[in-house]
């Protein structure tokens, strides 16, 4: 009765199927089936939001959706944001203010600043602190990652992000073309 | 994690029959961002989690009906908080709904969840109270309509029998001029769950209801007739007295970690009054209510 369970999902805009087991996460099935590592584990309560991904257009802790649950469904994750080798305005904006110090909490951070950006094109730095809140930074590098997006957001090529099911991938280059481990942003 | 048995059943015939199949053994899964925590740290341990989002009858929308908000059974928090109709006529709706957790919560998060999941310190609890709202809950049995009010229990108790799933929430338009806030103390800013969570809701005629939560096993709902909780002007003497009775029922455990009984019960006086200020003034501004 718990057997494995079929599912289909388009990852970083390559369609993927796999068996995964009920009471595993999306997170699992991300990190130790595709090997896509950059989603990291964390505290597993939904507080750090080190595990964010976007999910049918949505951020979501990926700790916390059961990885059946994305059946059907479309899935972003770090590395799909540089395409073709080319970091996104917002993983350059993030290098160019060194928001990175130990780097763990980055790719959660670049999704949930993705997902703030989709649909708050241009916000003012409450609006950056808010979206951001679930993102924890055990650095304390929270002036350069908040400037990061600030900045980012300035940039055209950033505004031009947008998260709904990927629609923003589909006119992209295929990131799928390119393999996963070149594209990662560190 | 431990195994279980994962179903997801394509109607609300299917999930009733899964439900009624396995009893207590089962467990609905929703938006999942309590429950998953809980299959993790073992607090709960079903042999069967039902995913509800594949039902046909789902309804994950906000609707205008008959004189009445309908908010969708799996509405998440998100598109709560950012309704148009909430924000004119439920304010202190929206402002629960937008400090839920962080904005990956709040994707996930259903209302329905919020109350079934029945916390004492479950942030639209008291918005709910205060306006009135009632619980369509379903079964194999039926459908039946539950007030907020009965619907709390305890903590993680509520009036629904097993087998039955909440699939919508409704709450009554306002007949005349109301103003509202939610209001809560939590121990930082940001991310947390809270120490005192509060509503409070005055009529044009300064009837109030307060509604306060995380001071006891379930949040309670109070009303003043007098005109005194929504009048500023009042006498700091009347108006303490007035509080002394509608706070009565606060009886917070010394067993949490997040604050202490005395510091809750000072903090619930503090935001009840608060509240009741800034609802008048919402209120005789015409504000969003």
């Amino acid at each position: 009765m718990t057997g494995l369970i079929p599912i289909r999902v388009s990852v970083n805009g390559r369609p993927r199927e796999l068996a995964v087991a009920a009471h595993h996460t999306l997170l699992d099935a991300l990190r130790d089936d595709l090997g896509l590592t950059g989603t990291k584990e964390c505290c597993l309560v939904g507080e750090c939001g080190a595990c964010t991904v976007i999910l049918n257009g949505r951020s979501v802790d990926s700790c916390l959706v059961l990885a059946a649950e994305a059946d059907g469904g479309t899935v972003l994750t770090v590395e799909g944001l540089a395409a073709q080798g080319r970091l996104s305005a917002l993983q350059q904006a993030f290098l160019d203010t060194g928001a990175a110090q130990c780097g763990f909490c980055i790719p959660g951070q670049l999704l949930a600043a993705h997902a703030l950006l989709g649909l708050t094109p241009h916000p003012d730095r409450a609006q950056v602190e808010e979206g951001l809140a679930g993102n924890l930074c055990r650095c304390a590098g929270y002036e350069q990652i908040i400037e990061a997006v600030l900045r980012a957001a300035g940039a055209p090529a950033a505004t031009a992000a947008r998260v709904e099911d990927g629609a923003g991938q589909r006119s992209r280059p295929d990131p799928a073309a390119t393999p996963d481990a070149t594209v990662a942003p560190q | 994690m431990r195994p279980f048995a994962y179903e997801r059943p394509a109607s609300l015939a299917e999930a009733f029959a899964v439900l009624d199949a396995h009893g207590t053994a089962a467990v609905a899964l929703a938006g999942g961002t309590d429950l998953i925590i809980r299959l993790r740290d073992g607090t709960v341990r079903p042999d069967v989690v039902v995913d509800l989002k594949a039902i046909a009858e789902r309804d994950d929308g906000l609707h205008e009906r008959d004189g009445r908000l309908v908010i969708g059974g799996w509405a998440v928090m998100t598109d709560i908080a950012a309704d148009p109709l909430v924000r004119r006529e439920f304010t202190a709706l929206g402002e629960a709904a937008q400090v839920v957790g962080s904005a990956q919560i709040r994707n996930r998060a259903t209302l329905a969840g919020n109350i079934c999941n029945a916390s004492p310190a479950a942030d639209t609890a008291p918005a709910l109270l205060v306006y009135g709202a009632e619980v369509v809950a379903m079964g194999s049995g039926g459908t039946r309509r539950i007030p907020i009010d009965d619907f709390f229990i305890g903590p993680g108790r509520t009036a629904l029998a097993p087998g039955e799933l909440v699939t919508a929430i409704e709450l009554p338009l306002p007949e005349g001029r109301r103003g509202a806030v939610h209001l809560r103390r939590t121990r930082r800013r940001g991310h947390d769950l809270a120490s005192v969570t509060l509503a409070c809701a005055v009529m044009d005629d300064g009837h109030a209801r307060l509604a306060y939560g995380s001071v006891g096993p379930r949040p309670l709902l109070v009303t003043d007739d007098t005109g005194v909780l929504a009048d500023a002007t009042a006498s700091a003497e009347a108006r303490a007295r007035l509080l002394d009775r509608l706070l009565a029922g606060a009886s917070p455990s010394a067993r949490s970690m997040r604050a202490s009984p005395a510091y809750r019960l000072a903090m619930l006086r503090v935001l009840a009054v608060r509240a009741a200020d800034i609802a008048a003034r919402r209120v005789a501004g015409g504000a969003a209510a």
